[in-house]
């Protein structure tokens, strides 16, 4: 049995939808944080509100999770399928929870894994409660196993449920006791090699999805207008926002459609506030004419770009990373804009909060790129450092300052490029903002002069933002012989994939895109000081690749790409490694 | 309170000599006069076509947006800044055709917003194709055999979708479409006055002449509380009589309204230092 500070436990929970997994997925992940533990938790679900096959893993550690594992120590399988997809997953030693009477003539093909029948329904009913409460039931039956503190869970169903009443609490507390009680009976529990023991003295920590992450950033960056429409991976994003709406008085608006929603934060935004939009890929494609719209008058825009599979509808609840050049590149014409990618929870937070900080010191439309993977996968993580994320609104005038600057030119030409903007409202600030091309005071203006100053004014301003654009992050031994390069969700992943090379006697780094547009001028020489380079991407033809080409004209030939719409992981990285040309095993 | 030099941009439209839409100009400084409201809180938003550029002629804050997305963008302003004056323009072809998803769902918000539609009933900056409202039959470079649609029914579609303010004018009654504007300007909530809009260069069937001829106002007696009555006035259109005035009027609280977090204009609720401890702490 590993010791505690090695503990790295995983969890697969799998049914079908609606029969509760996410809720207990929830209750066993934050038991877990309120023990002192780390977590990961992923899931895994179709495109269908009842039926079918979803999962949620949960990856319990005593140090940061960077992402899930392609095995598993324990299943609680609630179908067949659960049984007969994940039953390989399962490490040697480890158990499958099922319930016989409803699991039956599954092939149990493993000899180093211990089948436990847990009677899920009839507990479920001897507890008072019906099929939907199998889960609850297995979820006794696993803590009996890996040492899940049971106050902690049993207070966490009552802060579950409490609103649904105390019944209901209660009903569910008695299945989970009945679960575990069986077990512990009927089997060697003790015997089990994965325990989670509490960490005393551990600061609490938040159990957090990438997407509320971005919301609570954009939150405390003062964002007070976010319009979106339903699409998944991003909707948490807008829930988020509405469910805190009053609270922190500010407006979400569910709009008609995306074409809708970026037109109005942009009407938002040159107002004066503080403004989002929050989609997909599908919605994101809507928004493209927006987007130019934000550049072309200037307005200060956050979009949050949320990839899944594409194209068209392609897989709406599955994960890929490959709208990068869609998003570089979306709208016509030649203007500036910033792309910005995080890799985990923290840095949704800390680079969404950013991102308005961006888009008004330089006036352009600033997007924050992720996933469905860092999307709606949860990390534990402590409270964010509020003090990190400072305001800083640009070049914005008021009265006394327009007074002494008749006529106001809202587009004059200057040397890092951002011309004076200013609220709406304001004495002596009156001017026009045409979509148009125009002259510094605001007016439609073709003459071949005027734009020449406009067009270069305003790639001035890209000019500006790509000196201060940070490096890539660097993770990992300086001076490898091998450098991942990787952008996005894949940061965790690659990361981990480091000990599992490692181990193999290969020593690698991770190099980070993070941002990505304007490209970061300092990466080409971090990416020729790298002994061997190995792209990662999750997607079929390796886009930050061919981004790193047109930069740079570093080719990158090695790679290990990802498309089948489920998420990169270490083990994934160091068999796609292994399978490299010059890969060593 | 605002001047007619003030509201002088300076620069002279580069519309065509005698089309409609000078006199929707005309007719929309005089209300934005009438109604004694302040300069910089008027905010216009326009759509693209000849009737988009009317902020360029105009001196007050203006957003000149896409091709029928004045609205939302309109919309986005407003619950940003309730203290401004928003006002839209914009053709047939931006707001009934391409923007005609927007137009439904603003009316239904009663978002606070007067939307003046300078109704030609053909496209005019793309140089005279057919639009939403050209009548069945109209021959257009798009449609050299006639319009085989009916047209859209703009006063219809706003009555039945919730528009608190139905109005319709004449380019060619500039005293009475200002007023038509200003009352639109003062109402609260989603003010739609759709303008009767010679083009002079791409409509020669819907002339200043025709209008003349039908166009006339509704009678004092008309009672524009009267839905019913509205929907049949609004059905009225062609040789025999083209109804002009208020057609539907009712007072029903705004999208912003209904907001409580709006009652400090978004604007001017501080962000510097925005708590989130308590979001957080709901995580742990
Ligand atoms: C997305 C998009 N499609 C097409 C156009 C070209 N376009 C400009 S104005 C216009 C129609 C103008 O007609 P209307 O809205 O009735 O305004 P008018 O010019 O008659 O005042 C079109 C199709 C455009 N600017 N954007
Ligand atoms: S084309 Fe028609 S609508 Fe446009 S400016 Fe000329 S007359 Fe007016």
């Amino acid at each position: 049995m590993a010791g505690q500070a090695d503990l790295d436990f995983s969890f697969k929970m799998g049914g079908e939808a609606g029969y509760g997994i996410a809720q207990s997925g929830m209750i066993f992940s934050k038991a877990c944080t309120r023990m002192g533990l780390h977590v990961f938790v992923n899931n895994e679900y179709p495109s269908l509100i009842r039926g079918g096959h979803n999962t949620v893993q949960i990856r319990v550690r005593a140090k940061p999770v960077p992402g899930h594992t392609e095995t598993v120590s324990m299943v609680l399988a609630l179908n067949r399928k659960t049984m007969d997809d994940h039953e390989k997953e399962v490490l040697p030693g480890g158990v499958i929870l099922y319930d016989a009477d409803d699991v039956k003539d599954t092939k149990k093909e493993r000899g180093d894994v211990s089948y436990c029948h847990i009677p899920l329904l009839a507990l479920a009913k001897e507890a008072g409660g019906e099929r939907i409460m199998r889960n609850t039931v297995g979820l006794g039956a696993a803590a009996a196993f890996c040492g899940l503190d049971v106050g902690i869970m049993n207070q966490l169903i009552k802060e579950g449920l409490g609103k649904k009443g105390e019944a209901l609490a209660d009903t569910n507390i008695r299945a989970a006791k009945l679960g575990y009680d069986f077990a512990a009976k009927n089997y060697d529990t003790k015997a089990f090699g994965w325990k989670l023991s509490g960490r005393a003295g551990e600061p609490p920590k938040m159990l957090i999805t990438g997407n509320e992450a971005m919301a609570m950033g954009a939150i405390r960056a003062g964002c007070k207008f976010l319009a979106a429409y339903p699409m998944t991976p991003a909707s948490a994003i807008m829930h988020y926002f509405a469910a805190n709406e009053r609270e922190c008085s500010l407006v979400m608006k569910h709009v008609e459609d995306e074409i809708a929603g970026i037109n109005m934060a942009i009407g938002a935004a040159n107002a004066g506030v503080r403004a989002m939009i929050s989609t997909s890929g599908g919605g994101f494609s809507l928004q493209t004419e927006g987007l130019g719209l934000a550049a072309m008058t200037e307005t200060p825009v956050v979009m949050i770009e949320v990839q899944r599979p594409g194209p068209a509808t392609g897989l709406p609840t599955r994960t890929e990373q490959a709208d990068l050049h869609f998003v570089i590149n979306a709208h016509q014409g030649e203007f500036p804009r910033l792309v910005v990618v995080p890799g985990d929870a923290e840095e949704c937070f800390y680079l969404t909060a950013e991102a308005f900080n961006w888009a008004e010191r330089f006036q352009l439309p600033v997007i924050v790129m992720s996933d469905k993977y860092l999307a709606e996968s949860f990390f534990s993580h402590e409270k964010f450092d509020q003090s990190r994320v400072t305001v800083n609104r640009g070049w914005i005038v008021g009265e006394d300052w327009l007074k002494a600057h008749q006529p106001f030119k809202r587009y004059f030409s200057t040397e890092n490029g951002v011309s004076p903007r200013v609220i709406p409202g304001t004495a002596y600030g009156i001017h026009r903002e045409p979509s148009d091309e125009r002259d510094e005071l605001g007016s439609i203006d073709e003459d071949p002069q005027v734009r020449k100053v406009q067009v270069e004014r305003r790639l001035r301003k890209f000019a500006s933002v790509q000196k201060e654009v940070p490096a890539p992050a660097l993770h990992g031994p300086a001076g490898a012989d091998v450098t991942l390069v990787v952008w996005g969700s894949t940061k965790g992943p690659a990361i981990e994939a480091l000990e599992l090379l490692e181990k193999q006697g290969v020593r690698a780094n991770v190099m980070q895109f993070v941002y990505m547009w304007p490209f970061p001028e300092a990466a080409e020489g971090l990416l020729r000081e790298a002994k061997r380079l190995v792209l990662v991407e999750g997607n079929a033809t390796g886009q930050l690749g061919r981004l790193i080409r047109q930069q740079t004209g570093i080719k990158i030939e090695e790679k290990i790409l990802r498309y089948d719409g489920r998420p990169l992981s270490a083990e994934y990285i160091r068999g796609g490694f292994t399978s490299l040309k010059g890969g060593r095993a | 309170m605002v001047t007619l030099a003030e509201l002088n941009s300076g620069k002279i439209p580069d519309w065509c000599p005698g089309c409609g839409d000078f006199g929707i100009l005309n007719a929309l400084k005089r209300a934005m006069m009438d109604t004694g409201l302040p300069h910089e809180k008027f905010y216009l938003v326009a759509g693209i076509g000849c009737s988009g550029k009317t902020p360029q002629w105009l001196n007050t804050y203006s957003i000149h947006t896409l091709h029928g997305r004045a609205l939302p963008v309109a919309t986005g302003a407003k619950l940003a800044n309730t203290d401004l004056n928003v006002i839209v323009t914009g053709g047939d072809g931006d707001g009934y055709g391409i923007g005609a998803g927007h137009f439904l769902h603003a009316m239904r918000r009663n978002i606070d917003l007067t939307y003046v539609v300078f109704n030609n009933l053909v496209y005019g900056l793309t140089t005279g194709q057919t639009s939403p409202t050209s009548e069945k039959g109209f021959a257009t470079k798009s449609t050299p055999f006639g319009v085989i649609e009916v047209p859209v029914n703009p006063l219809a579609l706003a009555i039945a979708s919730g528009a608190t303010y139905v109005a319709r004018g004449y380019a060619g009654d500039i005293v009475h479409l200002s007023k038509l504007i200003a009352d639109g300007i003062t109402h609260r909530g989603f003010a739609l006055i759709d303008v009767l809009q010679p083009c002079v260069t791409f409509n020669h069937k819907n002339t200043y002449e025709w209008y003349q001829k039908t166009v006339y106002k509704l009678p004092e007696t008309y009672n524009p509380a009267d839905k019913m009555a509205a929907f049949q006035k609004s059905m009225e259109w062609g040789d025999s009589g083209i109804p002009i005035g208020v057609f539907y009027k009712e007072s029903r609280p705004t999208y912003a309204d209904e907001l409580p977090q709006l009652s400090t204009p978004l604007v001017k609720q501080p962000i510097d230092n925005v708590d989130i401890d308590r979001l957080m702490q709901k995580m742990i």
